[in-house]
């Protein structure tokens, strides 16, 4: 098919009209900045400029969004990970492996039974489904907002048990709290779940 | 199989079961063995409908306790004086279906465990009725059970679970708090009991008193702090304790080995055996990525029934040991298996009859054994075989620690008297009239053939594990654990069996079967199979117990057949 092209004309042919014109449009632009909305619900020191600061300033990321799944740790600095191994059976890719503590295996904090021994998440193989965060029935593994995950080899990206529980940090999830009379004590699992125990229908 | 079809009727009764007339024997075996009247649960089982139950157990007297297999049935009615049973107006005989007494139109449950069977019985394993008496007995058992199953290792293969999801509810009723008691007791040196998920059924009391012979569990304190215990300072020590931990429905007994070690949903199950001793019992092995976690016993009411003792079970350890023999080795230019292999054919086709001697192991297959004794044979050789010995049990455990003793024997490579033979081998090396000797899977110089005589010998050692012969090996073939090949054994009482393979073995390492086919293939000649069922076959041609028992590899199944010894 042959697309014919439309006859310019003498005004057109010259285009010192239409480099005159772009250039417009970008000192429109450039002298625009400051009624420029692009970040203006950011507040952030850039808030003005069209260019973003990536790396050192990141896409805010919407709620709900599933970023690189780390491990948290409850308020009290404990490991919430009892080493179940349901995400590292559910996980599809296979990215998860745990090694389990064995018996007498180290737990930091009294009280407590198993915690796993290791626990690595190889970045290059998660597709962050979100299952492991779903499956775990001690909420102690959460997809956060991490999109950006680098590394110079593939080791490197084999995140470890201590590297995955600094890079989750506490969980500040607030239906986690433990709420007394308007303070709040922290996440106190049981405590909560007696509170959900006593907040039951009754039977009469 | 005529002598089959001749055997005596059963005498059978027929019930219905969820409206279905279902003929069941009127007698069953019972723990012992012994006939008792067929159970409400044993019919429904034939009927190919199971009640749930974690009380009763086949192979241990029934308790009662647990009320899980609570039925709705119905009985005929009694004959009135006219010796008639009462009649619906149809002509169909009346049926009664169980109620309160003090409630009438409440319908009443029975245990199918220990309820018997009688003509014209209506079981309705399926109605509203028995599905509610269910939930109720759920729920009564989740009132103080804890919410462990993240960390509690029965998790995937609990009956708790199990019926939780099939019978349960999703809501408990139960408000006041849940009693607690200790958890990770300490009960014995293989077993820890987390008493707060127990259900109280009693099976492993019943199990170490009953067939243990060791009365050394029970349950103590009263009520919702009922526990099971040992006598106060006691431990729960005998070498049957582990078999506790697979009756118990639930994870309050867990085995110290298998604790916190593996998810059960993770483990590859191979059918195999336990090679402790010569009893042979039939276990599963747990594996996962090529790593063993756990030997369970498997059902062979001929050899094991449902157990294994703690020492087999414990007795794994050595297939995945750091130092095990992974590199073959070999005179210069000699270090692959074709090379090693010609080497040696070409060695023993060229020695002179009766200057070989053969130390074979009493734990190798019957295949590996009925091959060397090929080799044996062609080269004239002394062959013979190393005893271990034990103390017996009650039980299962038996005096002979070899678990193919029997199998040797039946091949030829030793007689009644094992290892008497020994000697005469190393009188023989001394005086330089063996020059050859070829050992599999035995350490010789713990048997009368030192270092220094191994020196005068052209050495060739198949083994798994490093010991003073294989260091003296000139050429030193790697070989495999059983749970990394395919065989059989034949344990002491003539019970041919076979086992299968679970793991990859490691590095250079190869069936020993394959190895010894392929040498007596270029010695001898014999070509008459490719795979372990053509050796087997071909085996069971020519060693007379297995002729005359007619076996076939097909035809051992699972459970393996019986020689005549
Ligand atoms: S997000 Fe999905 S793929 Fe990634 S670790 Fe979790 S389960 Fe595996
Ligand atoms: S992160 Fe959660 S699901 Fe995964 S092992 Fe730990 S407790 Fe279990
Ligand atoms: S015994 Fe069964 S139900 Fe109870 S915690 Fe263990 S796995 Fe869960
Ligand atoms: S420990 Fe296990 S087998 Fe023993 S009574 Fe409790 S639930 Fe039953
Ligand atoms: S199985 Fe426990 S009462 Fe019948």
């Amino acid at each position: 098919m042959k697309v014919e092209r439309a006859k310019l004309s003498w005004l057109e042919r010259l285009y010192i009209p239409s480099i005159l014109n772009g250039f417009k449009v970008t000192m429109r632009h450039f002298f625009s900045w400051k009624r420029s909305g692009v970040y203006a619900d950011k507040q952030s020191d850039y808030s003005a400029k069209t260019t973003m600061q990536y790396p050192e300033e990141k896409w805010p990321v919407p709620t709900g969004y599933r970023g690189a799944p780390y491990l948290v740790k409850d308020v009290d600095d404990n490991t919430k990970c009892v080493s179940c191994q349901l995400c590292e059976f559910v996980c599809p890719p296979k990215a998860i492996r745990i090694t389990p503590p064995g018996q007498g295996g180290e737990v930091d904090r009294e009280g407590a039974e198993k915690m796993p021994k290791e626990f690595e998440i190889n970045m290059l193989r998660c597709i962050y489904c979100g299952f492991c965060q779903e499956v775990c029935p001690e909420e102690a593994i959460f997809l956060l907002k991490d999109y950006a995950i680098t590394g110079e080899n593939r080791e490197e990206l084999i995140y470890d048990k201590e590297k995955l529980l600094s890079l989750g940090g506490a969980d500040e999830r607030a239906y986690d709290h433990h709420v007394q009379d308007g303070v709040d004590e922290g996440i106190k699992k049981w405590e909560k779940k007696t509170q959900d125990a006593q907040n039951q229908p009754t039977f009469h | 199989m005529a002598a089959k079809d001749s055997k005596p009727a059963v005498e059978t009764v027929t019930v219905k079961v969820d409206g279905r007339p279902v003929e069941v024997p009127r007698m069953t075996p019972n723990w012992e063995g012994k006939p008792e009247p067929t159970t409400v649960l044993q019919a429904c089982k034939q009927a190919g409908i199971e009640i749930p139950h974690y009380c009763y157990h086949p192979k241990l007297p029934v308790s009662g306790n647990c009320r899980m297999c609570l039925v709705h049935v119905a009985m005929p009615g009694r004959p009135g004086p006219d010796g008639k049973p009462p009649m619906n107006e149809d002509g169909t005989p009346k049926v009664f279906p169980m109620q309160l007494p003090y409630e009438p139109q409440t319908p009443r449950g029975v245990i199918g465990c220990a309820t018997g069977i009688i003509p014209g019985m209506e079981i309705y394993a399926s109605s509203p009725e028995t599905k509610e008496m269910r939930e109720a007995v759920m729920e009564s058992l989740l009132i103080n059970h804890p919410l462990d199953c993240p960390i509690c290792d029965q998790a995937g293969e609990c009956k708790l679970q199990e019926y939780s999801y099939d019978h349960g509810q999703p809501e408990s009723q139960f408000q006041e708090f849940k009693v607690h008691k200790p958890k990770a007791i300490d009960l014995g040196p293989r077993i820890t009991l987390d008493a707060e998920r127990c259900v109280l059924c009693t099976r492993c009391i019943r199990f170490t008193k009953d067939i243990a012979g060791d009365d050394a569990l029970g349950i103590v304190n009263r009520g919702s702090y009922n526990e099971i215990s040992t006598y106060p300072g006691e431990a729960f020590d005998n070498n049957y304790t582990l078999n506790t931990v697979d009756i118990c429905p639930v994870g309050a007994l867990t085995s110290n080995d298998f604790r916190f070690q593996m998810r059960v949903w993770f483990l590859k199950e191979t059918k195999s055996l336990c090679t402790g001793c010569g009893t042979g019992c039939n276990t599963t092995i747990g594996s996962r990525e090529n790593k063993m976690y756990r030997y369970e016993p498997r059902q062979n009411d001929a050899v094991n029934s449902d157990w294994m003792c703690d020492s087999g079970r414990l007795d794994y350890k050595w297939i995945g040991r750091e130092d095990r023999l992974a590199k073959l080795k070999g005179p210069k230019g000699v270090s692959t298996w074709p090379s090693a292999l010609k080497a040696i054919s070409d060695h023993l086709a060229g020695v002179e009859k009766g200057t070989v001697a053969i130390v074979a192991s009493a734990r190798q297959t019957n295949e590996e054994l009925f091959l060397l004794s090929r080799l044996a044979k062609h080269l004239g050789a002394t062959t013979d075989s190393v005893a271990r010995k034990g103390k017996a049990d009650h039980l299962l455990l038996a005096e002979d620690r070899n678990c193919n003793t029997t199998g040797a024997q039946l091949a030829g490579i030793t007689t009644k008297r094992v290892g008497s033979k020994l000697s005469s081998i190393a009188k023989e090396i001394s005086a330089g009239k063996v020059k050859t000797l070829i050992v599999f899977g035995e350490d010789v110089t713990k048997h009368g053939i030192d270092a220094k005589l191994l020196k005068k010998v052209t050495l060739i050692v198949s083994d798994i594990l490093p010991s003073a012969t294989t260091k003296a090996a000139d050429y030193l073939l790697p070989g495999c654990a059983h749970a990394e090949k395919r065989g059989t054994f034949t344990n002491v009482k003539g019970r041919v069996q076979k086992f299968m393979k679970a793991l990859e073995p490691p590095g250079d390492a190869l069936p020993e079967w394959e190895v010894l086919h392929e040498l007596v293939h270029n010695v001898t000649g014999l070509d008459e199979f490719r795979s372990i069922e053509g050796l087997f076959n071909c085996m069971a041609g020519e060693v007379k117990a297995f002729k005359d028992a007619e076996l076939t590899w097909a035809g051992l199944g699972d459970l393996g057949a019986n020689v005549k010894l």
